[in-house]
């Protein structure tokens, strides 16, 4: 009758909606009752209607496309690079023993601050918000593989030798399955990353994108417009994050990070 | 019967004559499978070097059954990874139907074919299933997918898998997960399977169980056995011959020959003679400093 388990599984779809409704109750409380201005804060119906102007007129798609191949393009680029960076310095600690001090100058430097640099050296376009992108999201990936290639268990290892396994197969079978959880826990905080390299990138400069859709809405002090763009941008962390989550539920469903749902 | 076998038994000195009666197929005519010659494995470690193992000599034959006592730490995981070609000596030889398995520096690739090995862990690897973990060695030289499922399905119904095929490691039990790696060893029909302590980390129930089942996968696929325990019990209970190891380093005490009939069953374990056994392997266990 009671089934614990099933209520643990359902329980985050009954909590989530109730927290969402709460918080958008709070914020409805704070325009009418508390009297916040609606220059500073709209009300959720106010930014309702702007998203739904925004999208009537179309004119927002091509903002959404442009972040979009801004963080998936740089997305995809940092997972190659950091994988292949990963598992290159994984092999050859005398390489990552030699590159380490450069590595954590890079890890501890405030990378944000690099964002206008790269602004004079792309260009206001795509290209400079990509190079951010990459920049934010290929490091987390590269630690993650680098330890995952340090990672595979020696009684693995003693199974393969004793069975007289080539490299290759060895890498096949042992080492990239191995070390593909490693690569997924570094995307799920890459792609995290790499939303906030393309807002950033298009903050600081550009003349497309959802980011710039804010930072625009801001200077015409036009707040509806302004969290409506939060709210896509938002979304599409979360749209992207997911995206992330089912990859690594098709590629690995082995893996303990992997619940059943 | 004589249990006053030392070392010198162990120094391949078996034309002699046999070295244990018993039942009849017993292997005492068969030739020499499996030789360790004068090995020796010296260990480099920050405090200078150690010895693991010292001018072990031991000949097993055909069909054999040996278990490796000592107490912990006396070498005898060295001894097994030098037999299965894991671990280089230091001095001395590993010969496998007489010839060598190292040549230099390199391991003879093709005398490993014929060993299969068990671990203290199972090691599956966790992403594959049950049936791919069982198959992999068949996978590893080429064989077909339809006939590595086949293998995969009758070694199953072996071990005692049925149905769990499809099931990832971490779906199983410890006893299942150790059947499972006993199953990916037998996979490709090895003549020599070598096994460290592969129920170490069982419960003593699980673990009688899985002895018999031992016992009858050696009866039917007639291999060379050595096993490494550190349960004289389970040490008499498998073996036709118990080699007893002396610690650090590590070199052969006695070599005791185990004339029960075969098949044993767990009632053999209170025999008279059984015990007889037990008792004086532990004696010379507690002699040791």
């Amino acid at each position: 009758m009671f089934d614990r388990d099933r209520v643990n599984k359902l329980l985050p779809w009954i909590s989530s909606p109730i927290l969402l409704l709460v918080f958008l109750g709070a914020w409805q409380f704070a325009v009418s009752v508390a009297g916040v201005s609606p220059f500073i804060l709209p009300s959720p119906a106010a930014v309702g209607d702007s998203l739904v102007t925004m999208f009537s007129s179309g004119t927002v798609w091509a903002h959404i496309k442009v972040t979009l191949i801004e963080v998936v393009v740089g997305f995809a680029i940092a997972v190659v690079i950091g994988t292949a960076l990963g598992a290159i310095l994984g092999r050859l600690p005398w390489l990552e023993r030699a590159l380490q001090p450069a590595m954590v100058a890079f890890q501890v430097l405030p990378k944000i601050a690099l964002v206008p640099m790269f602004v004079i050296l792309f260009g206001y376009g795509v290209t400079s918000k990509i190079v951010v992108t990459i920049i934010l999201a290929f490091f987390p990936i590269m630690l993650n593989v680098l330890l995952g290639v340090r990672s595979v268990d020696r009684g693995h290892r003693d199974v393969m030798r004793g069975l007289g396994a080539s490299r290759w197969q060895t890498f096949r079978d042992l080492e990239l399955p191995s070390t593909l959880p490693y690569v997924f826990a570094g995307a799920e905080v890459g792609i995290v990353f790499a939303v906030i390299g393309a807002i950033v990138g298009e903050y600081l400069g550009a003349n497309e994108g959802l980011g710039h859709l804010a930072f625009t809405s801001l200077n015409a002090l036009d707040a509806p417009g302004l969290y409506a763009a939060i709210v896509l941008l938002s979304v599409l962390g979360v749209v992207l994050f997911f995206a992330v989550t089912l990859a690594k539920r098709l590629v690995i469903p082995w893996h303990e990070s992997v619940t059943k749902m | 019967m004589t249990r006053e076998a030392t070392a010198r038994h162990a120094a391949g000195d078996t034309s002699a004559g046999p070295v244990a009666g018993g039942s009849a197929a017993r292997p005492e005519q068969a030739p020499v499978e499996l030789e360790l010659v004068g090995v020796s494995k010296v260990y480099q470690t920050r405090r200078g070097l150690v010895e693991a193992v010292k001018d072990v000599d031991l000949s097993i034959r055909r069909g054999e059954f040996i278990s490796l006592v000592g107490r912990s730490g006396c070498g005898k995981t060295t001894l097994l990874r030098i037999l299965s070609g894991l671990l280089p000596p230091s001095a001395g030889a590993v010969r496998a139907s007489g010839q060598s398995i190292w040549k230099g520096a390199n391991r003879d690739d093709e005398a490993l074919r014929r060993f299969g090995l068990v671990f203290q862990d199972a090691n599956l690897f966790p992403w594959f299933t049950v049936a791919e973990n069982i198959s992999l060695p068949l996978k590893l030289r080429g064989v077909g997918k339809a006939e590595r499922r086949a293998r995969a399905e009758e070694l199953c119904q072996q071990v005692g898998l049925r149905g769990f095929e499809g099931a990832y490691p971490r779906e199983l039990s410890g006893g299942m997960r150790q059947r499972a790696a006993i199953a990916r060893a037998l996979s490709y029909h090895p003549s020599i399977l070598l096994m460290d302590e592969p129920f170490g980390a069982l419960d003593a129930l699980t673990r009688d169980k899985m002895n018999l089942e031992l016992q009858s996968i050696h009866a039917a696929a007639g291999a060379t056995v050595v096993f490494v325990t550190h349960s004289i019990t389970e040490a008499v209970f498998l073996a036709d011959r118990v080699v007893l190891l002396t610690p650090r380093p590590g070199r052969i005490r006695s070599v005791t020959p185990v004339d029960l009939p075969r098949p044993r069953s767990l009632q053999a374990q209170s025999s008279a003679q059984f015990q007889a056994i037990v008792r004086e392997l532990r004696t010379q266990l507690d002699e040791e400093p």
